[in-house]
């Protein structure tokens, strides 16, 4: 609909000047990405942050959720060097297990949505086109269509009871034992509801991508040659669509952060005690409190305000590197 | 042209049915009985039953055969709770909330709550707009120096961080140190307390806006009809203007058009931080006290709007860039 009709720029052929002989592209993006040291140290956080939240629980020093009551709003010492908040928990902790949370929630709904709803839904609507297009195109409208996180929050709040009943049948079934209290009905509640969500932009795109790479020669000479729709789609059309992907991942992954966090904060998402950044915003977000113990969420937001700084650089980055073309 | 406008609003109809439909049956499933909150402690089966039974909420969702028979030929039709609705929506009567804001017309409450919302929706946009040209004319006029990378790195950055985070770090400065901005509440569009909501709301314009007209402004400056213009004696203003301006903002406008339906569904977030009586606060209020009239209200409102935005948008640019055919 509206991309249809905008005009896109004509391709044209540039040199690439950088690029050594016999270089592969890969190889040339590489060595262009490497040279960014501000995408570099985003890269490294964002890996940083990754490992913390999946060593959680070999890194943090307390439980989530020990409460001591006789030590609430202790400032930052050697025994809690983030200090611990109105209950008495350690923050370090806390925000160790926190990243854990948006970690399993984020990697889990781009995996799911992004890259595999979004980029197979994209890749048959642009390659098959007709009604198969129309098909997934107009679906893709029809959750276009609610407004901002709404559906999301719709799926996230009506269908957790029912989430939770799934499980727990799950254990009596099974003898698998704690996944409800670990708050795993939250985690795939969560992603579950974003992935039904985040397929759309990604699968807009790829078709996007898809239509204009399939007009191209080597798709015809394939075609000539009795390649099958299977094989020209999977072997030479979606490994033209990489770049995009890649840039979309990093797009998604800090997205879905943000939403879960969002989620959490409005108190739809992960729920108390589980520990989520979210939840820890909105629980020490009070004006009282940012005036007698502000140190306790400081150290809560500029976590998250370093990390969605290292998304941002990490992608800029890998966007310079990976499409030179765009600047 | 016309045949497109056609199209287009024949899918209208589609769309509005498989949203509300879709919130509707998540309604209906969802956890929480609004006749049980609503009855609060002293609930009394007899008396929730009569309830539901007045308000028609123990009849099907969907339209049914009833009563039917062979001999004697008997047969009537129940149309069931969401065709009711429809129904009653088309006849203008979005109904009444159920629990939130007790008997109360839904469509008052939200005419009210919108009026509230745009308010600050236009202060930010406003904000958002004007400070995103700003910044990306000189990011795209300082290209290949240190100045254009971080104005669009920190603009993209300020925009992808959520609300929650943002405000913390500005009450403390504002509030806590420089003492010159209120916290929180309402008092309409000439009230101090608008500003900080207002400014944090525009971030999310900024950030778009500024790499928009970063590269559209990039695009616009190298082409022909511009050096002709310079080489035909036109003043530089008269370049920037007519021949620079008016083409470079054509993105913009997407931006901005589309913004307008936020217009009408304000936003969760904000509102509910900063204690702003608008239709974002309605929603997760109705939200929580399983008001469903209020939320299909809101749900139906907000998709119609961004309809309408989409619209305009397509409409608008077709008629700024007649190389543009809709189809």
């Amino acid at each position: 609909m509206q991309s249809e009709g905008r005009p896109t720029s004509t391709t044209k052929i540039i040199a690439l000047p950088d690029r050594r002989r016999g270089e592969g592209l890969a190889t040339l993006a590489l060595r262009r990405f490497r040279r960014k040291k501000l995408a570099m140290a985003g890269l490294a956080l964002i890996l940083a942050f990754y490992l913390t939240g999946i060593l959680a629980p070999l890194l943090a020093p307390y439980s989530y959720s020990a409460q001591n009551l006789d030590a609430s709003f202790e400032r930052p010492s050697a025994e809690h060097w983030l200090g611990t908040d109105r209950l008495g928990r350690d923050m370090l902790s806390r925000i160790i297990w926190g990243a854990r949370t948006s970690v399993i929630v984020s990697a889990m709904s781009v995996i799911t949505g992004t890259l595999f709803l979004g980029t197979a839904l994209g890749v048959l609507a642009g390659y098959l086109g007709g009604k198969v297009d129309t098909l997934i195109m107009r679906v893709a409208d029809i959750f276009l269509a609610f407004p901002e996180i709404l559906l999301v929050i719709l799926i996230a709040a009506t269908l957790r009871p029912r989430m939770i009943g799934v499980i727990q049948n799950f254990e009596d079934a099974t003898g698998f034992k704690g996944l409800v209290e670990s708050g795993a009905a939250d985690y795939f509640l969560i992603f579950g509801a974003l992935s039904v969500f985040s397929w759309v932009g990604i699968a807009r795109l790829i078709r996007g991508q898809i239509l204009s790479l399939k007009e191209r020669e080597y798709v015809l000479a394939a075609r000539s040659l009795g390649a099958s729709t299977r094989r020209i789609m999977f072997l030479h059309l979606f490994p033209n669509t990489i770049n995009l992907l890649i840039v979309m991942v990093t797009a998604g992954l800090g997205g879905s952060i943000g939403a879960e966090l969002t989620l959490s904060w409005l108190g739809i998402g992960i729920q108390p005690p589980t520990a989520s950044l979210g939840v820890m915003i909105w629980e020490n977000q009070s004006l009282s409190q940012l005036q007698t113990h502000p140190h306790v969420l400081l150290s809560v937001i500029t976590l998250v305000t370093v990390v969605f700084f290292a998304f941002q650089i990490f992608g800029d980055g890998l966007n310079d590197a990976l499409n030179p073309r765009a600047r | 042209m016309l045949a497109y406008l056609i199209r287009r609003l024949l899918f209208a109809p589609i769309i509005l049915l498989f949203v509300t439909f879709f919130t509707f049956v998540l309604g209906h499933y969802g956890p929480g009985d609004p006749v049980v909150i609503l009855m609060g402690q002293q609930n009394n089966p007899e008396v929730v039953e009569r309830i539901r039974k007045e308000r028609g909420l123990d009849r099907p969702l969907l339209p049914t055969l009833e009563n039917w028979s062979v001999f004697p030929p008997a047969l009537s039709v129940q149309p069931g709770q969401y065709v009711d609705y429809i129904w009653k929506v088309l006849q203008g009567d979005l109904g009444e909330s159920s629990t939130l804001f007790r008997g109360q017309q839904v469509s008052k409450l939200l005419f009210q709550k919108i009026a509230v919302s745009a308010q600050l929706g236009l202060l930010s946009l406003l904000i958002g707009v004007s400070l995103g040209m700003i910044l990306g004319l000189a990011a795209a006029q300082n290209q290949g120096k240190w100045i254009d990378p971080a104005i669009v790195t920190s603009a993209l950055f300020l925009s992808s961080l959520p609300i929650f985070v943002l405000q913390p770090f500005l009450v403390l400065v504002f509030v806590r140190w420089l003492h010159i901005l209120p916290t929180s509440g309402w008092g309409g569009i000439l009230d101090p307390r608008i500003i900080m909501p207002a400014i944090v709301m525009s971030l999310g314009p900024i950030g778009i806006i500024t790499r928009l007209m970063r590269s559209s402004t990039l695009e616009v400056i190298t082409q022909d009809y511009v050096r002709t213009a310079r080489s035909k004696g036109l003043p530089e203003l008269a370049v920037r203007i007519h021949h620079i301006g008016r083409n470079s903002i054509l993105p913009i406008f997407t931006v901005v058009g589309l913004s307008l339906a936020t217009l009408v569904g304000g936003s969760f977030v904000t509102e509910t931080l900063f204690g702003i009586p608008g239709v974002g606060r309605l929603a997760v209020d109705s939200f929580f006290a399983r008001d469903y009239p209020i939320i299909m209200a809101f749900v139906l409102i907000t998709a119609v709007a961004y309809f309408i935005a989409n619209l305009i948008v397509d409409i608008g640019y077709s008629y700024l860039d007649p190389r543009i055919r809709l189809n």
